[in-house]
């Protein structure tokens, strides 16, 4: 099976100037993602789970560890220690990361939000556009909603238009950060169901969720991670 | 293969004064201030690399040297010390701070655009503004009025402001139509790069998404480079790829804009990160 992601000895604290004091966030994360794989990742809040996903992403800068990304662009790049122009690359390309927040320019559509992701990966504005209607469909984000500011939106809505938008470049490797949370049932179903069809066709992912009900049948194997250290556990 | 930076400074530096055996080594200084000769050192030792299509954020406290490091860039002070190199400019091999006024007006003119904080820097106020870009088109050694008058109405409409406006003066705009005219100006002979000092400052929420979206925009569909000097974190999240932060006239840190702002590994950082409202 071919590895897309190998992280080895991760550990991340964050030291705080104006109170002389360190906080320990996770230590000695290790596991491998297979191509295709899906992880799932459990623990109570403050546990350190979301800094794992954005010391992959870089969003956090990994104290000790590696996390080895087999790139289509760069082969296999540490990502703790990567030029910031590879990174940028990669984020565009390859890499997408989902959260329950939408972060959108002012006076930016549904719509254009996706086609600028589209845009951003190289695509020409005519292939953008339709590769942005057809994430909306595959999202099932309503036509009427398309050309509104969503900022109006609903939890639901602005969660899949965060997919829509992660998923228009096709990433090789979706970083899921709890885009479940203010969900209600009928919303996680459908997420769930259009998880478990990316993960047919072949995306990687990593996920940060807190309804192990939700991932039966969605993941591989569950980490559940404990005042920063990991645990392996069974597929769902 | 190695991507060739659009624009590359080396050890940058604009001081004012002149300087004695304290300061000289850069570590007796009192914020950028010499205690002993008085030496002002607006900017020590810059080193900045902009790449094709980029935003470069800029952050800092006031007085800490973005506006003098963008104005530098501009020609609009003298750089004390440092080297730069213009992809755009004799293949990147020249630098640009040793050029005679001419080739210095010739790089203001076609290969980067300013847009100051205070439109009064960067636009005539009494000229219409459609005389205000064609100064610009002039500048560049355009002289078909027709050709002109298109290429006006062109990066009018490319900001925004209605043609049948262009016989106005600036001083009849808002601050955010203000800007706009220089955003133009500076856009008119399609430079590749667009210096931004402050763009949205002062102006109301809804203008200043306008001037946000038209940057995004901007970048996207000429492929521009763009250095943004920004107090407001959000926007410098929004639009930036890498950041800057500057302090007392040096580079203190420098990343992802969202690594930066999320995850700041300097003293000052912390702090301005941790003043957002």
């Amino acid at each position: 099976m071919e590895k897309i992601l190998e992280i080895q000895g991760l550990s991340k604290q964050f030291y705080l100037y104006e109170q002389d004091r360190e906080i320990k966030s996770c230590s000695d994360i290790t596991f491998t993602l297979n191509k295709g794989g899906f992880i799932g990742i459990v623990g109570t809040s403050g546990a350190g789970k979301s800094t794992v996903l954005r010391c992959i992403y870089r969003t956090y800068l990994a104290t000790t560890g590696k996390v080895v990304y087999n790139s289509l662009s760069y082969g296999k790049l540490d990502l703790v220690r990567a030029d910031e122009r590879k990174i940028i690359h990669l984020r565009k390309v390859e890499l997408g990361y989902v959260s329950q927040f939408l972060t959108i320019l002012p006076r930016t559509t549904a719509r254009e939000h996706v086609i600028n992701g589209a845009l951003d990966a190289g695509f020409s504005y005519k292939e953008s556009v339709e590769k942005a209607e057809e994430m909306l469909r595959y999202f099932k984000l309503s036509e009427t909603l398309w050309d509104i500011y969503p900022n109006t939106f609903s939890g639901g809505e602005k969660l899949r238009l965060n997919l829509a938008h992660a998923m228009v470049k096709a990433p090789r490797l979706l970083l899921l950060d709890e885009p479940t949370a203010s969900l209600d049932n009928d919303t996680k179903l459908l997420v769930k169901e259009l998880l478990m069809k990316l993960k047919k066709e072949g995306t990687s992912m990593i996920g940060i969720f807190h309804d192990l009900e939700f991932m039966e049948g969605l993941c591989d194997h569950v980490y559940n991670i404990s005042k920063g250290s990991f645990q392996k556990g069974e597929a769902l | 293969m190695m991507e060739q930076p659009v624009l590359e400074v080396k050890n940058l530096t604009v001081r004012y004064g002149r300087t004695c055996e304290y300061c000289r080594n850069g570590s007796r200084l009192v914020k950028n201030t010499c205690p002993h000769c008085k030496t002002v050192w607006a900017c020590n030792d810059i080193n900045v690399t902009l790449y094709e299509g980029e935003i470069l954020g800029i952050v800092g406290e006031s007085g800490s040297g973005k506006s003098t490091l963008m104005k530098s860039l501009y020609f609009d002070f003298p750089v004390t010390e440092g080297k730069g190199y213009l992809r755009d400019f004799e293949d990147g091999r020249t630098d640009i701070f040793g050029q005679s006024l001419q080739q210095k007006k010739y790089i203001k003119n076609h290969v980067m655009g300013m847009v100051y904080q205070n439109p009064m820097l960067g636009l005539r106020m009494d000229y219409s503004s459609a005389g205000n870009i064609a100064e610009k088109l002039i500048a560049a050694g355009r002289r078909n009025y027709a050709g002109m008058n298109e290429r006006v109405g062109e990066l009018l409409d490319a900001v925004e402001i209605l043609q049948s406006r262009k016989k106005e003066p600036p001083k009849n705009f808002s601050g955010g139509m203000q800007q706009r005219v220089q955003i133009s100006k500076a856009l008119a002979n399609n430079p590749a790069i667009l210096l931004l000092d402050e763009v949205t400052t002062g102006l109301d929420l809804s203008v200043q998404a306008k001037v946000l979206e038209l940057i995004r925009r901007i970048r996207q569909e000429f492929h521009i480079s763009i250095m943004l000097v920004s107090h407001d974190l959000a926007v410098i999240r929004m639009l930036s790829d890498r950041t800057i932060v500057m302090l007392d006239g040096k580079i203190i840190e420098q990343g992802l804009t969202d690594q930066i702002l999320d995850d700041p590994q300097q003293p000052y950082t912390q702090q301005l990160v941790h003043s957002l409202l």
